[in-house]
């Protein structure tokens, strides 16, 4: 197949082979003391150019393209001719890449303060994002005294609006998990396993974990479940609604097999849904079964792939007995995913929240569950406007997979992630100090949450609860009426 | 409201919440009688302004220079940007006192509470001085929650030996010693006890405590240029 | 130019109240002499008044304030009424014509109570169905707006300062044991009638300064209740938050307090282990209903009021208490110049409720 990239160096170059000793896709060798660059194995991750001492090594597209055409595009054709010659479903990772699909949170604005009330500096005066995530009655209880009594289930609490999401080990390298543990402990959030199980050394980080129960159950077990702040069932992701899971026989090596509870070289399944659910009822009992397990000690979270009807699923689920939904957007990512269901089912998280946010208070339960977004939040202003659309707190994995070096080259599905994120090659694997890591996880999250602070202040809003579906903080620009309507906000200057 | 004047001074009595009394002034005396309304002395830049009731909101607001003294209480945002001259409050200060007080070239503020004084106090002080007696309220809390929060200088002495609920970790505290309780409490308080006839023993007994900026935390470092 | 409930209209504003904890009634012109000290705090875009006990020969009846465009809307409101309510008596609401107060509305005063049998029906109390009756007539007939809805107390409201609002509706000549008064300084409006405050429900009334930002997350989530605020106003959304978390609820007005002025987790972690709890459980149970941005309020209600500042008190807040009377103002002025020797005055702290009642053989 021809060359999507090209390697190039130039006279700067000293021959010190660097690059090629840390391409993982064989794209640069060394034969007969001069590097030999394979174009067609390039993916663009950019490892060689990081590590290039003199700056000598560049990629770039390959200039040789198909001949242009309106309607089949360069990669239209290339697919076709990678499917006709394997007769394959292509293999994609990361988020969705639906050009036509709008970033909403591109086309929202914030609001500010000016005269009528006063911003607040949030680096002199208090600034709360503290946020508790779980189920509230409906009603007060009081003692025969006439004192409240506490009859709130148990709450996830956060220090800040931002959790990682759900990646499994075998997805991801333990050291990955190991830095997103340690993470979150420092933080005062949490991570989650993903449907991987949990390594039995990153037990301690207990009390900042979330464990995931998939359809495939791997590594599940009664310590497993007790061994968490929270439990979240997993019905979908964003990345690939619908669609169950494929870790490859080739990636259930060691430690990932004893965490999966599955034998070495077998192929990893997650069946497309979970069997033992096919109505929400049944869902309603796979909570409760699991709340027994736990003895009603961890709250339940229920994540799903934002599909067209997420207004009504979340309705149910919120009646589910289930403390928290997680609701994961079209451009959600993936460790791997058909590349046609990826880029075509599912809606944006944007649209999403803003439908299950109203659905909910039309039904007078929004107050009853926490709503966690994710799918490709980038940014802390992107964390803003999730929670003014009217979810509690966001959920971020590619951002924290760029905090720990990926560069999103999408190649997650090969195992061969230069940057030792996605591969449990263990020469790859080494490449991520996991106390580094963690150090740069906590930075980013930090520098997220005081640019939170510093949008909230502008607004003059110092708690994040009374951010949370403050529609009226956001105006939309390059929207149309039905958008703005969906989105419950008013256009700028309106 | 009537105006007298009298042996040079300039005598207000009846006030009830006139605003912009003494704006601006630059030299002269001032008595106001009653309860003045907002702006007192905003942009006082010389002279003296002494108030024998209660002053409300925004008090010296951008002070340059000269003496208010209130023989009662203010209100919020009392000596807001003041940048230099003396604000002497007898009884007790609102919320946000002494925000954003500078000191710049010979011009020094300095304010001096006897009371106690509402949250906030010395909101991002940036120079001069402020003292907080608390007379009548010993044992107490005399500053109420986020007492000097963002300040990058200056100083806030309380007479007290407890550290304010909630200080911010961009803060250092200290016990001040005799050297600096002679040095530079007493001249500062001897002048506000004798505006007000009280006894400046009485005012300097009891321990002190200094607030000021934790110089090695500056807010530059929370920025990443892109 | 779109009026109040098309658009949301921020403003300043002066508020003050005078409250009489033995019951002793005070007549309408002395708030009128407090609130017009704060004359520069309004600009002539609203005032109004709550005064509760002026109703003695009717207070076992809802008296029903009520704007209306035109004869056509009374009507309506009138067979409305009638199909609900026994009317016991109807009349204008007399005024003192003022050059200062135009474009009047009708303003019509009736005391009702619910016809037995309809309220047998709705399987509610007295005062949740009289409270969906008239956000019915608010909601749904156009040219009617109910002012005020409780039992022996009233609102009077207007577009004008607060002094010539006074005058027009002659409230010198009512006597109350509580009265509350509002200035405002709305940033845009052409004038609604219905926007200028006290915003009242049943016998809860709120006088307001400040301009919360928080709004849209308290209104949103107060709506989910079955409140539908129509006048965008932060008034309007404080008012139905109090009515749910005290009628609906059952939380105290101090409790009340706790919620929508929360106080910040530092401050909730320094406090003794039952108190942590209980702030806590306030805070996380109810946290849609915590009010950021700057506020004062003074609340009335039957037999009592409160005041209350946002929890950073972003706005002035007075209070002074003489013998049995207690006052709150937006400015110590506006006490001083009713009430010139006080025995106390002080300022409550952010976040911090006063809430006084009438004392034991007084209510």
């Amino acid at each position: 197949m021809r060359a999507r990239y090209r390697i190039r160096k130039d006279e700067e170059c000293v021959s010190c082979f660097r690059c090629a000793s840390q391409c993982s896709f064989g794209a640069i060798s060394v034969s007969d003391g001069r590097l030999v660059f394979h174009h067609d194995k390039c993916v663009d991750c950019q490892r060689c150019v990081a590590f290039c001492p003199t700056g000598a090594i560049y990629i770039s597209e390959d200039e040789n393209r198909f001949r242009a055409n309106s309607v089949f595009q360069e990669d239209d054709i290339r697919e076709i001719g990678l499917q006709a010659s394997s007769g394959g479903v292509l293999l994609s990772s990361m988020g969705a890449r639906g050009s036509q699909v709008p970033i909403y949170f591109d086309k929202l604005l914030l609001n500010a303060s000016q005269v009528t009330n006063p911003s607040i500096d949030p680096l002199r005066e208090p600034m709360e994002t503290a946020v508790f995530l779980g189920q509230r009655p409906e009603r007060i209880q009081r003692d025969v005294k006439g004192k409240l009594v506490d009859n709130l289930p148990p709450h996830l609490e956060l220090s800040t609006p931002i959790m990682f999401s759900a990646m499994s080990y075998g997805a991801i390298s333990l050291n990955v998990h190991k830095a997103l543990a340690s993470a979150s402990q420092e933080l005062g959030t949490y991570w989650n396993t993903g449907e991987g199980g949990l390594h039995e050394s990153l037990y301690p980080y207990k009390r900042s974990t979330i464990v995931q129960v998939a359809s495939g159950r791997f590594g599940v077990h009664a310590t497993y479940l007790n061994t968490a702040a929270a439990i979240e069932i997993k019905i979908g992701q964003g990345a690939k609604p619908g669609i169950g899971g494929h870790l490859t026989g080739k990636k259930i090596v060691g430690d990932v097999s004893r965490t999966r509870m599955v034998p070495e070289g077998l192929d990893a399944i997650s069946p497309a849904p979970h069997h033992d659910i096919y109505s929400i009822e049944d869902l309603a009992q796979l909570v409760m079964s699991l709340k027994e397990v736990t003895g009603y000690r961890k709250p339940v979270i229920v994540k799903v792939a934002a599909v067209h009807n997420i207004a009504p699923i979340a309705s149910g689920i919120a009646r589910s007995g289930a403390d928290i939904i997680s609701i994961d957007g079209y451009r959600g990512g993936t460790g791997a995913a058909p590349k046609r269901i990826r880029d075509n089912v599912g809606i944006p998280i944007e649209l999403a929240i803003a439908v299950v946010d109203q659905r909910l208070r039309e039904e007078r339960i929004r107050d009853r569950v926490g709503i966690i977004a994710s799918g490709s939040i980038r940014s802390s202003a992107d964390v803003v406007k999730a929670i003014a659309l009217g979810a509690d707190a966001v959920s971020i994995g590619t951002a924290a997979l760029c905090a720990l070096g990926c560069h999103i080259c999408a190649s997650c599905h090969t195992g061969r992630c230069a940057w030792g994120l996605a591969t449990q090659d263990p020469e790859l694997t080494r490449r991520l100090d996991p106390d580094k890591g963690a150090e740069r996880l906590v930075n980013l999250v930090n520098a997220w949450t005081r640019e939170i602070k510093e949008m909230m202040g502008g607004m003059g809003i110092n708690s994040i609860e009374a951010l949370r579906g403050n529609r009226r903080a956001l105006r939309g620009v390059d929207l149309n009426v039905k958008e703005l309507e969906i989105l419950g906000i008013g256009y700028a200057g309106e | 409201m009537r105006k007298e004047i009298l042996d040079g001074e300039v005598r207000l009595s009846g006030c009830l919440g006139e605003r912009y009394i003494g704006c601006g002034m630059k030299e002269g005396v001032l008595h106001v009688e009653g309860t003045p309304g907002n702006a007192l002395a905003c942009y006082l830049d010389g002279g003296t302004i002494i108030v024998d009731g209660n002053a409300q909101d925004a008090v010296a607001d951008t002070m340059n220079a000269g003496l208010l003294a209130v023989r009662g209480s203010a209100g919020d945002a009392l000596a807001y940007g003041m940048r230099g001259g003396r604000v002497y409050i007898l009884g007790d200060a609102g919320y946000r006192a002494g925000v954003h007080m500078k000191a710049y070239e010979e011009n020094r503020s300095t304010l001096v509470v006897g009371g106690r004084t509402g949250s906030f106090l010395g909101e991002y002080l940036a120079g001069g001085l402020i003292v907080v007696l608390g007379l009548g309220h010993e044992g107490k809390d005399v500053t109420g929650f986020f007492c000097g929060n963002g300040m990058y200088a200056g100083t806030i002495y309380l007479r007290t030996a407890k550290a304010p609920v909630n200080l911010s970790d961009k803060l250092v505290l200290r016990h001040v010693d005799e050297k600096e309780r002679e040095a530079v409490l007493r001249p500062v308080v001897t002048d506000f006890a004798s505006t007000f006839s009280l006894d400046v023993e009485e005012c300097l007994s009891g321990d002190f405590i200094a607030i000021e900026a934790d110089k090695s935390k500056t807010y530059s470092q929370l920025y990443a240029a892109v | 130019m779109k009026k109040e409930g098309e658009v949301r209209i921020s403003s300043g504003c002066a508020i003050c109240g005078i409250f009489c904890k033995d019951g002793r009634r005070i007549a309408g012109d002395v708030i009128k002499r407090a609130i017009a000290v704060m004359h520069n705090r309004s600009n002539g875009l609203g005032g109004g008044f709550a005064a509760y006990g002026i109703y003695p020969q009717y207070k076992d009846f809802f008296a029903l304030h009520i704007f209306y465009d035109s004869l056509s809307s009374r009507e309506e409101t009138e067979r409305f009424l009638d199909r609900r309510f026994d009317i016991i008596n109807l009349s204008k609401i007399p005024i003192r014509q003022t050059p200062r107060i135009s474009d009047a509305p009708l303003v019509w005063r009736y005391f009702v109570t619910p016809l037995p049998h309809m309220l047998a029906d709705s399987q509610l109390d007295e005062d949740e169905y009289t409270s969906r009756a008239m956000i019915r007539i608010n909601d749904s007939i156009q040219g009617a707006y109910v002012v005020s809805c409780g039992k022996d107390m009233g609102v009077f409201k207007a577009v004008g300062y607060p002094e010539d609002v006074a005058d027009f509706y002659r409230i010198d000549e009512y006597e109350g044991y509580s009265w509350t008064a509002h200035g405002r300084y709305p940033t845009n409006t052409p004038g609604w009638w219905a926007g200028s405050h006290p915003f009242s429900l049943l016998d809860l009334t709120v006088v307001h300064n400040g301009e919360i930002s928080s709004y849209d997350a308290n209104r949103r989530a107060v709506e989910m209740y079955g409140y539908s605020c129509n006048l965008l106003t932060d008034t309007e959304v404080i008012t139905y938050i109090l009515d749910y978390l005290t009628r609906k609820q059952g939380l105290s007005l101090e409790e009340c307090a706790e919620v929508m002025a929360a106080p910040f987790w530092t401050t909730i972690a320094a406090k003794d282990e039952e108190e942590r709890r209980r702030l806590s459980y306030l805070r996380k149970m109810f946290s849609s209903f915590l009010i950021t941005g700057p506020f004062s309020i003074i609340v009335g209600y039957s037999g009592g009021m409160m005041a209350l500042n946002d929890r950073l008190k972003l706005r002035s807040l007075v209070a002074a208490e003489k013998g049995d009377t207690v006052y709150f103002s937006s400015e110590e002025a506006a006490i001083r110049v009713i009430e010139p020797e006080p025995d106390r005055v002080w300022k409550p702290r952010g976040g911090e409720a006063v809430v006084v009642s009438l004392e034991e053989g007084h209510r």
